[in-house]
């Protein structure tokens, strides 16, 4: 009786496209969706700070070491956020990363390859970074009020990102010859993996159905595929570079590009745990966090004696 | 040596000594101990990085050859590198990392301090846009030793050992040569002896109110103002510079 009361109350507030908000009732799946959603998310971030931080020290000039280092700062402060937000729904950061440390929780694939050169960061923050922006822009009107306004603020920040990215593909492609070279190699390695990262075709996509219903998502894996394409294409053209696909064609009917599939089972690969960087990605966040520990057990007795001292004074 | 010679390697002095920190601390990014501390390094690094970019670019317009910013930091050997050779020692655990950055934040807080009242208008402006910086980054760091000194056993162990082992390396940075004395007559140049007592009772008090002991009748390692390094900076240096290197005639 109570329980339907409350949800009538939950539902009229989606209906209405009001924000759900940390204190107000919610059904359990939609709570669970929402850990596992926005952790994936702030895990995501935390991890991706690794194959671009993996050039910091390499960046080629002076400008773009400072714009490297802010955008990888940027990430973490992005995860700081989601955490927080995934904390307000009742479960802790210690649990979120013991999750992530011990492989039970996701984080997004594409973090799984490697960044071998400069143009790598570059194809980064334009391809995966812009693919990032198209799956959260809808993100900023979903129905759980401290997510969206997290997500507010990492679109911005993220449509930065993906500027700078094409911004150092632009330096690569109007380069020298070998630089270009560089730039093509990277579009060829990182355009079929970022388009995975929309995830797989709607045909065997478990979690949409809800996820649309709770304003989680607002359109499906293919069409922000698509979507991707249409928009990536002219850029890829504008950089005088190719795409590696010799399948993709204008389609006037769909006014769209017809392009062939991401090779799925290389997807399903490196999400069970076969990707080029799985293992190295893991074992950098348990190096990082069991090595930590005494920093923050220090941090932790430190803030005790300061409180004994204050409370015998 | 002229004044515009004196000028210049001064410059680069400062410079590289945050450039080549920023280089060490950076590695850190993305596995710090927790993330707001990776987020506050990181924060340190792109500050410092912003500031070595500046006096780089003021360097290369007082030497006036033509060299950009960007070759003085890709093109140069080890060398002709300035740095402080306690940026360049490698990072170790986190003690070390911060106690390094301790002593170094509180050499540039009060050295600023100091370099904002320059006759040099642009190092003046540097400085005192830095004292902003410093400040935070000071204290920051700061309240990570008392922490480390006043945590656990195992953090005070650590933080003491950093002391011991670093603690060769500080009398390097308030050595003064031919440049400084040039400098210090026009009112451009700092002098370090004031800096020296200065940082001396700061890092005092906070290492006692940190128990930790300050190392005492320590021989103090030398060169950097003559270009002669430990042997870690010719790595840094390698990994820093191999694309530019790789590719001179490309622009990034």
């Amino acid at each position: 009786m109570e329980d339907n009361k409350f949800e009538e109350v939950f539902e009229g507030k989606l209906a209405k496209n009001e924000m759900v908000e940390p204190k107000d009732w919610m059904p359990d799946n939609y709570r669970k969706h929402l850990i596992r959603q926005i952790s994936q998310h702030a895990h995501s971030e935390i991890v991706g700070m690794l194959p671009e931080g993996n050039w910091i020290t390499r960046a080629p000039s002076l400008r773009a070491k400072v714009v490297l280092l802010a955008k990888v700062q940027d990430e973490g402060g992005h995860g700081l956020y989601l955490y927080t937000a995934a904390e307000t729904l009742g479960i802790s950061r210690d649990e979120l990363l013991n999750n992530l440390h011990t492989g039970k929780a996701k984080y997004s694939s594409i973090f799984n390859y490697p960044t071998l050169t400069w143009a790598d960061i570059g194809a980064v923050g334009w391809l995966v970074d812009g693919a990032a922006i198209m799956n959260q822009v809808m993100l900023q009107r979903t129905s759980y009020g401290p997510y969206a306004r997290a997500m507010v603020r990492i679109c911005k920040e993220e449509s930065f990102h993906q500027r700078q990215g094409f911004e150092i593909m632009t330096h690569l492609s109007f380069g020298t010859a070998d630089q270009k070279a560089m730039a093509q190699d990277a579009l060829n390695r990182w355009w079929f993996p970022t388009m995975m990262m929309f995830g797989p075709p709607d045909s065997e996509s478990p979690n949409s159905e809800n996820a649309i219903k709770w304003r989680i998502k607002r359109e499906t894996n293919d069409q922000l595929r698509q979507k991707f394409v249409n928009q990536t294409v002219p850029q890829v053209e504008y950089l005088g570079l190719t795409v590696p696909d010799a399948n993709l064609k204008w389609n006037e009917a769909k006014k769209g590009y017809d392009y062939s599939e991401p090779n799925w089972v290389e997807f399903k690969n490196v999400i069970s745990g076969n990707g080029p960087c799985n293992k190295q990605r893991l074992l950098a966040r348990n190096k990082a966090h069991n090595e930590g520990a005494w920093v923050r057990e220090a941090a932790q007795a430190f803030a005790r004696k300061r409180k004994e001292i204050y409370e015998a004074a | 040596m002229t004044t515009q010679e004196a000028l210049f390697q001064y410059t680069l002095r400062i410079a590289d000594t945050n450039l080549i920190l920023a280089q060490r601390i950076s590695e850190w990014t993305g596995h710090g101990p927790f993330l707001e501390e990776d987020l506050a390094l990181t924060n340190i690094a792109l500050d410092i990085t912003g500031v070595a970019k500046s006096l780089l670019e003021y360097a290369a317009s007082i030497e006036n050859k033509g060299r950009s910013a960007d070759e003085l930091a890709y093109f140069r050997n080890d060398r002709q590198f300035y740095n402080a050779q306690i940026t360049e020692l490698p990072n170790g655990d986190y003690a070390r990392t911060i106690v390094r950055q301790a002593i170094v934040d509180c050499f540039d807080y009060y050295f600023y301090t100091e370099l904002a009242k320059s006759k040099d208008e642009t190092l003046m402006g540097i400085a005192q846009k830095s004292i902003k910086e410093v400040t935070y980054h000071l204290r920051h760091t700061s309240s990570w030793v008392e922490r480390f000194g006043d945590g656990t056993e195992e953090s005070h162990n650590r933080a003491q050992q950093a002391l011991n082992e670093l603690w060769q390396y500080t009398g390097e940075l308030f050595e003064m040569t031919e440049v400084d004395e040039i400098l210090i007559k026009e009112g451009i140049a700092v002098d370090l002896n004031k800096v020296k007592e200065k940082w001396e009772n700061h890092m005092s008090e906070l290492l006692e109110k940190s128990t930790l002991a300050k190392p005492e009748n320590v021989f103090m390692q030398t060169g950097s103002r003559k270009g002669i390094h430990t042997e870690h900076l010719a790595f840094i240096l390698a990994e820093m510079q191999a694309l530019p290197r790789m590719y001179p005639d490309a622009k990034w």
